[in-house]
């Protein structure tokens, strides 16, 4: 990474045409950086540039049923931007990330505190038990809590009815969008609880004992020594869940099954891309909606860094 | 070299109070509520498609179907189960080996050499890190239908093989792991920038690249959104793909087949490779974690 490292070692050799072997040295390892580089930045272009590329192209024409496909210019966003149900869509998505979002990373955020101080017993077993759902594929995850939210032999209608209390109607319009939170929450809560309680145990123990020594207890020290300390992770998180929030597909596509009327074609972006996409045959429109969303995503995270950047400096 | 911060800081703090039988109690509380899914798919697993819907889910049933129940998974649709999870595996070891082999490389490369556009380049790479994955699903579907790729394990491999958050670790990895000084030694002893990279390097940035091949492994053997769009033929499915739709098949109005024990145990033999690896190989996801968040 630094070039005169690479070259001191060989200046360090007393050889009269150094200069020039220099340079031949310094040319030979940047071939090598570059075929180093090339294959993982081949595929990188091919997925990820060259669609990116082609979902803005595809998004300008429309398929017409007289006249074939004509350039429409911006035509599928502004569509787009007006569509009720692609709004009704951004909007759900933006509500489930304002509710969703900080409940699950406080929920995090305090199973690594709590673990970080050594104040529980057995505390890697719990820490492992927390993080398992990770490694549950989110199809599975929403299939099982399908069955544990059903109203008639779900878990929790047996519990209910048990206790005597209604039966809960976990599949219904009103609930269905919390239901498909808990099930994300159930997900994502270990995955960013051991990113920040990794970050917590890389905090250097002297600022710790600065804090003991000031006497501030456990409460005082996780909230102007260890949360500070962590910024970085936490904002890692705050990042990926909003990334991860507006993408929300699997879930509810699940679910929908089981929910068909409270889960419509346009209940998140990328179930209304996709039913457009495959169910519409709007090819082009859908590649708009797509793009748009992605460009939501972008904005949004951006907006999120920065705010939270702003105020870590106030 | 391969010292993590988690496991230096760890070692050189002493414990912050003694163990509070509160704070234990409320913490196994919590860790009921990301077990009790798992606790009833195993329980579920057990019973057949009249005693899922008239015992207690939390509990075991008068008979004891798993047996026949895995049988069904096996047998179902012409053996397809089977299929699926030789597809996932597939999918999963060659995406995520193959990918943490590109991204070593080009971690290193990123890390170790100075060369012309390297700036540029790793700024592309961090600038995608907020390209939302599944917004680039139907273009990439779009595009490969064109090559003729839709259909084929190509079409689910390639884009997932690379990932910037990858190339991103692999680079912080090889700044700490790849002391320049051995780089040296290598050249001085006459070895070529490969061979080192072959023989020298790699073995240094083995914990790195577990990390990132775990990472990779559960995101493909996870995936859905993907290989929904791409494929279309039941023998080319992982083991989402199949299940989704078995699930659907189940559900589906009208005169649905009786599959819910089926679509249940499989579910449940399907997640035991991953919860296996994870178990066995834990320390590397704390490493890789702190590896991210630290530099993050």
């Amino acid at each position: 990474m630094n070039p005169s490292r690479v070259v001191t070692a060989d200046t360090a050799v007393p050889v009269v045409a150094s200069r020039e072997r220099n340079r031949s040295v310094t040319r030979r390892h940047a071939i090598a950086a570059y075929g180093f580089i090339a294959p993982a930045m081949l595929v990188f272009v091919a997925t990820l540039v060259v669609p990116l590329g082609y979902a803005a192209y595809v998004s300008l024409f429309r398929e017409r049923l007289v006249g074939g496909t004509v350039f429409v210019g911006l035509g599928n966003y502004g569509e787009a931007v007006a569509d009720p149900l692609f709004r009704a869509g951004v909007l759900r998505m933006a509500l489930f990330l304002v509710i969703q979002v900080p409940i699950m990373l406080t929920i995090a955020l305090v199973f690594a505190l709590v673990l970080d101080s050594g104040r529980v017993r057995f505390g890697r077993f719990i820490r492992l038990g927390i993080f398992i759902p990770y490694a549950v594929p989110s199809i599975i995850a929403a299939l099982m809590w399908g069955y544990l939210y059903g109203p008639d032999f779900g878990l929790f209608a047996q519990l209910a009815r048990r206790v005597g209390l209604g039966t809960p109607r976990f599949l219904s319009e009103d609930w269905i969008l919390a239901s498909i939170a808990n099930i994300t929450t159930w997900e994502f809560v270990g995955y960013n609880m051991i990113i920040l309680f990794a970050a917590l145990r890389a905090v250097p123990s002297d600022r710790y004992e600065a804090a003991a020594v000031d006497g501030a207890g456990a409460i005082r020290t996780a909230w102007s020594v260890k949360i500070p300390a962590i910024r970085p992770a936490l904002l890692l998180t705050v990042i990926f869940s909003v990334i991860g929030s507006f993408q929300l597909f699997n879930e509810p596509q699940v679910l929908w099954v089981l929910a068909p009327t409270a889960i419509g074609n346009g209940y998140t972006p990328n179930l209304y891309a996709f039913h457009l996409a495959f169910t519409n045959q709007q090819v082009n429109y859908s590649a708009a909606v797509s793009f748009l969303l992605g460009i939501v995503i972008v904005a949004v995270s951006y907006v999120v860094m920065l705010a939270t950047n702003r105020s870590s400096r106030s | 070299m391969t010292v993590h911060p988690v496991r230096s800081a760890r070692s050189s703090r002493g414990r912050m109070g003694r163990p509070s039988t509160v704070l234990t109690i409320a913490m196994l509380a919590c860790l009921g509520y990301f077990l009790l899914p798992l606790v009833w798919i195993a329980v579920a697993s057990t019973k057949d498609n009249s005693d899922l819907f008239s015992s207690f889910g939390l509990w075991f049933a008068d008979d004891f179907s798993l047996l026949a129940n895995l049988r069904d998974v096996f047998t179902y649709d012409g053996a397809v189960y089977g299929r699926w999870l030789i597809n996932t595996a597939l999918y999963a070891v060659l995406t995520a080996g193959g990918g943490a082999f590109l991204m070593a490389a080009a971690g290193y490369a990123f890390a170790q050499y100075k060369f012309a556009g390297s700036k540029v380049l790793f700024g592309i790479v961090l600038g995608s890190f907020m390209i939302p994955s599944t917004a680039l699903v139907i273009p990439t579907y779009l595009l490969f239908s064109q090559i003729g790729l839709v259909n084929t394990p190509l079409a689910v491999i390639l884009p997932s093989l690379v990932s910037p958050f990858g190339i991103y670790l692999m680079r912080v990895y090889a700044e700490g792991a790849v002391p320049d000084s051995l780089i040296e030694a290598a050249r001085v002893d006459g070895a070529g920038e490969f061979r080192i990279f072959w023989q020298v390097t790699l073995r240094l940035l083995a914990p790195g690249i577990v990390t990132v091949l775990l990472f990779s492994l559960v995101g493909v053997w996870n995936n859905y959104f993907l290989p929904l769009i791409m494929l279309n033929d039941p023998k080319w499915f992982p083991i989402t793909v199949g299940l989704a739709q078995w699930q659907a098949k189940a559900s589906g109005g009208g005169g649905a087949e009786a599959l819910f024990s089926t679509v249940i145990t499989g579910s449940m033999v399907s997640i035991i490779p991953l919860l296996a690896a994870f178990l066995f190989l834990q320390r590397y996801w704390v490493s890789g974690m702190s590896l991210g968040a630290v530099k993050g």
